[in-house]
């Protein structure tokens, strides 16, 4: 019993880190969402482990733990090869530009 | 009911609310910073609340340790996670809501 | 009780689904993929499916998010739109759906003992365990002694499909071109020092996990396909942390290649080496003289082990695919 009130705060938590993830409205906000829902997820197994009575199964929260830090890592590898990408194009265009025209090199 | 289970439930309902406090706040606040802020530190502590909650009952065994494995996870993880969630958005453009309008304004003045 | 949560949890994944098919920003898609699986694993877990919801988490919630990632870093950000109609794919996905509600009417209560599933051969499976294997985990001696055929050949589809992709996304292209790649750029999460050191310290502890669920199968859940994912998992987060380059340096492509032939090798030659002693393929009893228990687990061990290293080895070539493809 004690296990299930904390196992429904879990859940109808997971039910709100799902909200975010569907309204957005960044990708962060997603991301965010993501890790918190991973959490949770850790949390519920953990209790229901022990709620059926079978607290061995915490094998599973300890892999939950390692894989949502990795799909995270993962996630903010992606946007930062990607700032790095946009940030590189922009000074080839902006060398670019520069090349055939020096006026229009200016702040962006 | 002994006293441990009483301890066990308490902790498990204090960790549940902080838990939920987080989603709530999650869900409710402004922006993105906010956001995190109210789900970062709540995390923490309801994940380690549930986690020592449930080490009361599993007494000194090898599941024991395993929780405390996972609480020593979510311990150090989470915060890392949150910094380089929070690092990310700021370097991709993503500026806290008051700040939004004051930075382009000083963008223009003093650069 | 427990029931009441798993219907709750099918109901948000239900909404994750739909979320899925509506978002047309590709990333939302990936992200919400990413919740979907936590969802079905959390759901797998409640009906005390434990294997399957280790797998889903290893594979599922982690490898397949970064897969999709990198697949997503090679393409652009947002879906296509599409001007044709779409009636006749709305037409048979109704059909479908409704063939299968219409199926679901029939099928026997969840947990019915009188189920056909129930009578068939599953008490067999249940007493033989004890009797001829005596491993606690009836899941590990239904998948790798009693249905060893179909392991086999699940070993044989992952295989298969690593070579598939690497036909297709080229294996060969960062040959003498990953050295000048790595000169000023910053490679991997190098400039983050607080995720470099908390992940580096992470990375021992998922390979002991890793190890752990690989020869622990026969007593807890888990074993060579879920071994094998968080193995990768492990040096994919290696590879990310330290660049892709660094990583490739330590474990070559050409090695990951054997790995993935090598484990459906291993797996096959504990069949051969059956038929050699006198058994059929794959019966393990005649792997050890004198003791057919003894001989039961050695050979799942062996197989397991073969599993965990094909998986590996898959997962991880397909990873630097598309990794290595991402910066040339």
């Amino acid at each position: 019993m004690m296990f299930a009130v904390g196992a429904a705060a879990v859940t109808i938590t997971m039910m709100l880190a799902l909200l975010r993830a569907l309204l957005g409205p960044s990708v962060y906000d997603r991301v965010l969402a993501v890790n918190m829902l991973g959490t949770k997820t850790v949390l519920l197994l953990a209790l229901t482990a022990f709620a059926m009575g079978r607290p061995d199964f915490i094998d599973l929260a300890i892999t939950y733990a390692l894989i949502n830090f990795i799909g995270v890592i993962a996630v903010l590898q992606f946007f930062y090869s990607r700032d790095l990408r946009k940030a590189e194009e922009r000074a080839a265009k902006s060398a670019h530009g520069g090349a055939v025209g020096p006026s229009q090199a200016g702040p962006q | 009911m002994n006293w441990l289970d009483w301890l066990t439930a308490l902790m498990v309902s204090a960790g549940g609310f902080f838990v939920f406090v987080g989603g709530v706040g999650a869900v409710r606040m402004p922006d993105l910073y906010t956001r995190m802020h109210a789900t970062s530190l709540t995390d923490t502590l309801g994940s380690l609340l549930i986690l020592v909650g449930l080490m009361l009952q599993s007494g000194f065994t090898l599941i024991t340790l395993k929780i405390v494995l996972v609480a020593a996870f979510l311990l150090v993880t989470g915060p890392t996670a949150a910094y380089a969630l929070a690092n990310a958005a700021f370097l991709g453009g993503q500026l806290p809501e008051g700040l939004q309008d004051g930075a382009s304004d000083d963008g223009e003045t003093q650069p | 009780m427990i029931e009441l949560f798993g219907v709750f949890l099918l109901a948000l994944a239900v909404i994750t689904a739909i979320g899925v098919v509506q978002a047309r920003n590709l990333f939302a898609g990936v992200m919400l993929m990413g919740i979907f699986s936590l969802l079905m694993a959390a759901t797998f877990f409640l009906l005390d499916a434990a294997d399957v919801a280790l797998t889903e988490a290893a594979v599922g919630a982690g490898i397949s998010t970064v897969l999709m990632l990198s697949a997503l870093a090679l393409s652009g950000a947002e879906e296509k739109a599409r001007s044709r109609s779409r009636i006749l794919a709305l037409i048979v996905v109704t059909v479908t759906a409704a063939t299968v509600i219409y199926a679901t009417f029939e099928k026997p209560r969840l947990g019915d003992p009188n189920a056909p599933v129930q009578q068939h051969v599953a008490p067999w499976y249940f007493d033989m365990t004890q009797e001829a294997i005596e491993i606690p985990n009836v899941v590990t001696a239904v998948l790798s002694s009693f249905r060893g055929y179909d392991t086999l050949g699940e070993v044989i589809v992952v295989f298969t499909a690593g070579i598939g992709v690497l036909f297709l996304i080229g294996a060969a292209a960062p040959k003498g071109r990953a050295s000048p790649s790595q000169g000023d750029l910053p490679v991997g999460l190098k400039h983050h020092q607080p995720i470099r050191v908390v992940g580096k310290l992470a990375i021992p502890f998922i390979l002991l996990f890793a190890f752990y669920v690989q020869f622990h199968g026969e007593y807890s859940p888990g074993g060579g396909f879920q071994a094998g994912a968080l193995f990768a998992a492990a040096i994919i987060l290696y590879g990310m942390l330290e660049g892709e380059a660094t990583a490739l340096s330590i474990i070559p492509a050409p090695v990951l290649f054997a790995m993935s032939a090598g484990g459906a090798l291993l797996f096959g030659g504990v069949g051969v080496v059956c038929m050699l002693l006198g058994g059929n393929f794959l019966q393990y009893d005649v792997l050890l003289a004198g003791s057919p228990v003894g001989a039961q687990q050695m050979g799942i061990i062996a197989i397991e082990l073969g599993v965990g290293i094909t998986v590996a080895g898959t997962l991880l070539s397909i990873f630097f695919a598309f990794a290595t493809r991402d910066q040339s």
